[in-house]
């Protein structure tokens, strides 16, 4: 061997001297799966692939984090370019990569500062990435701000599941999800084994409906600052047409942002309310979450420490759910999210729609958006009949809304819908058609097994 | 298309790279960490990790005292390293990388050792707003602590080993004005309305008004007519017990108008004042805590060193005593409700109005004072601010970390108390203490080199400590094997954790916003624990 060789080998050595006594040590309160060796070292440098999603507050620190782990096979996907707002945070970016793609830059950063980093960066959309790009890596690590495209990609990893003939689940097609999340001096992180524990889906009751304002209150009684901004942004924006009809409006415009104020300020000083500021009316507009370093490198590292645990089984993982204030004192607190038997997305079980025998489209589709099982945002339906696809209604389309808006009106009966027909969901929350059972509430005899 | 161009007063460079922030501890917040000046000892990845999440948010300036050189072991941990730090400074090295995060923070490192420091130059640590080190011996532990505390710099000693970690705040007195609680308590005076509200409630008439008008009513309004009508029959008692506030319910429901067949017509305000009535009825008082702060000695014997706080405190003790006869200032903050725009805007006002008129009452009393010590004088707006939290002001006495090393009798016990339950996480800080001890024994972390062979050594540690706060040994090893197993491997998402919350904590501190954590703060990554104890 050449000496270089062996001298690097002793430099590997001692450079992960602090990880390898985790991995190459048995203790009292290891996983029982648990074998030490110097092989998990070099499973987490050469073997393991972990995904990061999202290269923003909690994506830079997740990478820093991973490949301080001894994690190299690291990919990060985020479609957003850099701005000055996230430089309070997002420390691997400088003034200088304003406007460039976060995932490279974030990239480039780290394998610069960790030699034998071979993280690599997707400047694209999550739903831009197929089943096979997904079903490459052994954990993902989600950092995002959306909830949509949390539950998205927890949809793409459920799609993965595999079941074997008896309809137990083949272990080798799960691949664990890390979810970590912030706002402000709150945040959370959770590990979620797909179709053995708690998935997103699951627990959609733990995301807290987005406040809005109710429009009569904007049109007719303000009170607050705020309602005059969405006033302005709301019904203003689009009778004035500030720019042109075919400009909407941005909230990262100082121009756009400066005339909402300044008309937010004349309402709301016909009305007598104080207090409509710069800062206010693009938190308004842009509905802006605040955003501090600290938090999201507490909720990172507890997210890379569960991924070190996933790939090495050094230690027994958070079960399964930890919530995270430090806003009074630094108070977490984990418990076991449990799991929903008729989750949409991680059961193996045909999900059932209980509904009159005389109810509209409309009615379903409401159900598909209200119902804490769904909670969907703009769900496309159609339905087999006759061997044919039918589209019922879908918004996403102009043309096709135009033409099937009439059926949300109709009589699902009369749409050719009878108990135990399949009807197939398509939303923006879900990379798959999901396929729903009509129950009919008032049908006495029922025959599911159609 | 000649676009429209409003007088855009947009914002500058620094407040948008700051906005999100911003939005949490404001403009005065931001001032007070550009003001402010954090002293790390000994730049480890703990280390750095907690100066990183205080540079990016922008503190005014950072001094690193390191006398250690880089390894290869640091830079594996570290990400403010590079390979070609080996060698070279640690302190100075990671200060480079630090300081880079954010041009607009100040650097500065010392090559020197933090003892020597101590004994030659202890002025050095006067001008910190905090001190944080990390990787400390017991020995410079105990010192540094008695010197911080002496001289009343806000200490935070932090440690990082395997899956464990801890934090601890030694801050002599700390006051908090801002708390930003989660639920705050609403002050609407309804028992006591003052002139103002009492003119307003009295002069409206919710039977006489038509039905658009009484759905937009507030339901401040509504509570106020109820019980109004409820004392009548009461001897003007005021709705207390489950069953009076029922009746309070019923009144309410009774206002609401009906539709042409008697039934009940769905007004929101309405539903809102029914569900009011559990929250909103509560009396109004001086809740203990401030009561107990207004007469404490800081606040009633002042003398020309009393901070702004005392002195405001004492001016509010006047206040409650005088004019607010026994209440605190109005809040003046309402929440809000179904209504018309007229009605609240009024009301908002009226409430508005009586909390400036108690604040200037406040202020006055601060000027006398002020004006009697010869002190600095404070500002009107401070003396606002003071007077909008009075419900919620909060402080911490702290204590001296040396006496957690001397485990004197109120520390040993507290502890005991612990252990006996058990609480695992003070095993847990058994066991930190118990490395560190081994560490000054021993010169290396337990299971340095090799596990097995010093877990009867760090036994014997945990032991001493056991037998200096009279507690019998642990039934079992498996916490001290564990201790072995790490070796005094600095985990890198571990102390990012940590780092993260110190920094959090630090930020609470500068910015004197939020309560930060009293005292001691201990994590468990393999069970992802967290535990504050109170030393
Ligand atoms: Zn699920």
């Amino acid at each position: 061997m050449a000496s270089g060789e062996t001298q690097s080998a002793e430099y590997q050595q001692r450079r992960w001297q602090h990880i390898r006594k985790l991995l190459e040590r048995s203790g009292p309160f290891c996983h029982p799966d648990f074998e030490p060796s110097a092989e998990i070292l070099d499973f987490i440098m050469n073997s393991c692939k972990v995904l990061v999603v999202g290269a923003g507050g909690l994506g830079c620190e997740l990478l820093k984090d991973l490949a301080l782990m001894g994690f190299k096979k690291i990919h990060i996907i985020d479609m957003d370019t850099i701005e000055l707002s996230n430089l309070n945070r997002q420390f691997l970016f400088r003034k200088n990569d304003i406007g460039l793609s976060k995932a490279k830059c974030a990239v480039e950063f780290v394998n610069k500062r960790i030699p034998g980093c071979e993280a690599v960066a997707h400047h694209c959309a999550i739903q831009d990435l197929d089943e096979g790009f997904y079903r490459q890596f052994h954990i993902v690590v989600c950092g995002l701000d959306s909830i949509v495209a949390r539950r998205w990609l927890n949809g793409m990893l459920m799609s993965l599941l595999q079941y074997n003939d008896d309809r137990s689940l083949d272990q080798s097609s799960v691949i664990p999800l890390v979810d970590g999340g912030t706002e402000g001096f709150k945040g959370n992180a959770r590990v979620i084994l797909p179709g053995m524990s708690a998935c997103i889906e699951c627990t959609l009751d733990l995301y807290p409906p987005q406040k809005t304002f109710p429009l009569c209150t904007i049109a007719n009684t303000p009170r607050l600052p705020e309602h005059c901004v969405e006033y302005v942004k709301v019904i203003q924006w689009a009778k004035e047409n500030p720019w042109g009809a075919t400009t909407p409006l941005d909230g990262d415009d100082p121009q756009h942002v400066g005339w909402v104020l300044e008309k937010a300020q004349e309402r709301a000083i016909k009305h007598g309310i104080t207090n409509v500021t710069y800062r206010l009316t693009q938190g308004v507009l842009k509905n802006i979450i605040p955003a501090v370093a600290s938090t999201n490198a507490a909720i990172a590292a507890a997210c890379a420490t569960e991924v070190f645990k996933l790939a090495t089984s050094c230690c027994t993982n958070m079960n399964n759910y930890m919530v995270l204030n430090m806003a009074d004192g630094v108070y977490t607190y984990t418990f076991n999210a449990e799991r929903r038997p008729d989750c949409v997305a991680c059961s193996n079980t045909t999900r059932v729609l209980e509904i009159e025998s005389d109810a509209t489209l409309q009615t379903i589709y409401d159900k598909l958006c209200e119902d804490q099982a769904y909670l969907m945002k703009s769900p496309g339906i159609t339905t087999v009949i006759n061997g044919r696809n039918k589209t019922l209604y879908m918004s996403s389309i102009k043309s096709i809304e135009e033409r099937t808006r009439d059926n949300l009106k109709k009589k699902i009966a009369d749409l050719g819908l009878f108990n135990g027909a399949d009807i197939l969901v398509a939303d923006v929350t879900t990379p798959n058609t999901i396929t729903i059972k009509l129950k009919f509430s008032d049908n006495i005899d029922v025959d599911m097994s159609r | 298309m000649a676009s429209p161009s409003p007088k855009s007063p947009e914002q500058n460079e620094k407040t948008k790279q700051y906005d999100r922030q911003l939005r949490l501890w404001g403009d005065h917040g931001q001032a007070a960490l550009e003001n402010g000046h954090i002293c790390l000892i000994n730049a480890t990845a703990l280390g750095t990790e907690v100066i990183k999440s205080i540079v990016l948010p922008g503190v005014g300036s950072v001094t690193i005292v390191d006398d250690n050189t880089v390894s290869d072991e640091d830079i594996g941990s570290n990400f403010f390293l590079e390979c070609s730090s080996k060698g070279l400074n640690r302190g100075s090295e990671a200060l480079r990388f630090l300081i880079e995060l954010n041009p607009a923070v100040q650097g500065h490192a010392v090559q020197e050792p933090p003892d020597q420091i101590l004994q030659e130059n202890p002025d050095f640590f006067k001008s910190f707003t905090v001190v944080i080190a990390t990787a400390l011996s017991e020995k410079t532990i105990q010192d540094l602590a008695q010197h911080l505390w002496d001289i009343n710099v806000p200490f935070i000693l932090c440690r990082s080993v395997g899956f464990l970690g801890s934090f601890r705040i030694q801050i002599k007195e700390h006051a908090v004005i801002e708390t930003h609680p989660d639920n705050e308590q609403v002050d609407l005076r309804l028992d006591v309305p003052f002139q103002s509200l009492a003119d307003y409630l009295n002069a409206l008439d919710i039977e006489a008004v038509d039905l658009k008008d009484h759905g937009h009513i507030p339901w401040i309004v509504i509570l106020y007519k109820a019980v109004q009508k409820w004392q009548v029959s009461n001897a003007n008692s005021w709705p207390m017990s489950r069953k009076e506030k029922n009746e309070i319910k019923d009144l309410i429901q009774g206002f609401i108008r009906k539709d042409e067949n008697g039934i009940p017509i769905n007004e929101e305000n309405f539903e809102e004042a029914l569900r009011a009535v559990n929250t909103a009825l509560v009396p109004t008082f001086l809740p203990v805590r401030i009561q107990e702060l207004l007469y404490s000695s800081s606040a009633t014997n002042l003398n020309k060193e009393s901070s702004p706080f005392w002195i405001m405190c004492s001016a509010l003790r006047g206040f409650v005593e005088a004019e607010g006869k026994g209440k605190l200032p109005v809040r003046g903050v309402l929440p809000d409700m179904t209504a018309s725009t007229e009605h609240f805007i009024q009301l908002q006002n009226i409430y508005r109005s009586q909390a400036a008129m108690d604040a200037e009452i406040v202020y006055r009393k601060v000027q006398q004072i002020v004006a009697q010590l010869h002190c600095d004088s404070i500002s009107e707006a401070d003396v606002k601010l003071f007077c909008r939290h009075a419900h919620d002001l909060y402080l911490i006495k702290g204590s001296n970390i040396a006496t957690e090393y001397q485990l004197g009798g109120s520390v040993a016990s507290y502890i005991a108390r612990y252990l006996e339950e058990p609480d695992v996480m003070m095993v847990h800080y058994i066991l930190l203490r118990a490395a560190e001890m081994f560490r000054s024994e021993h010169c290396r972390a337990p299971g340095d080199w090799e596990p097995e062979g010093d877990i009867s050594n760090l036994k014997t540690c945990v032991s001493k400590l056991l037998s200096d706060i009279s507690c019998s040994p642990f039934p079992k090893d498996d916490h001290i094997h564990e201790m072995c197993r790490y070796g005094g491997a600095e985990i890198h998402s571990v102390s990012a954790f940590l780092g993260g919350c110190v920094a959090h904590e630090a930020i609470k501190i500068i910015t004197k916003q939020y309560k930060p954590v009293n005292n001691m703060f201990i994590y468990d990554g393999s069970s992802t624990n967290t535990a504050t104890f109170t030393f």
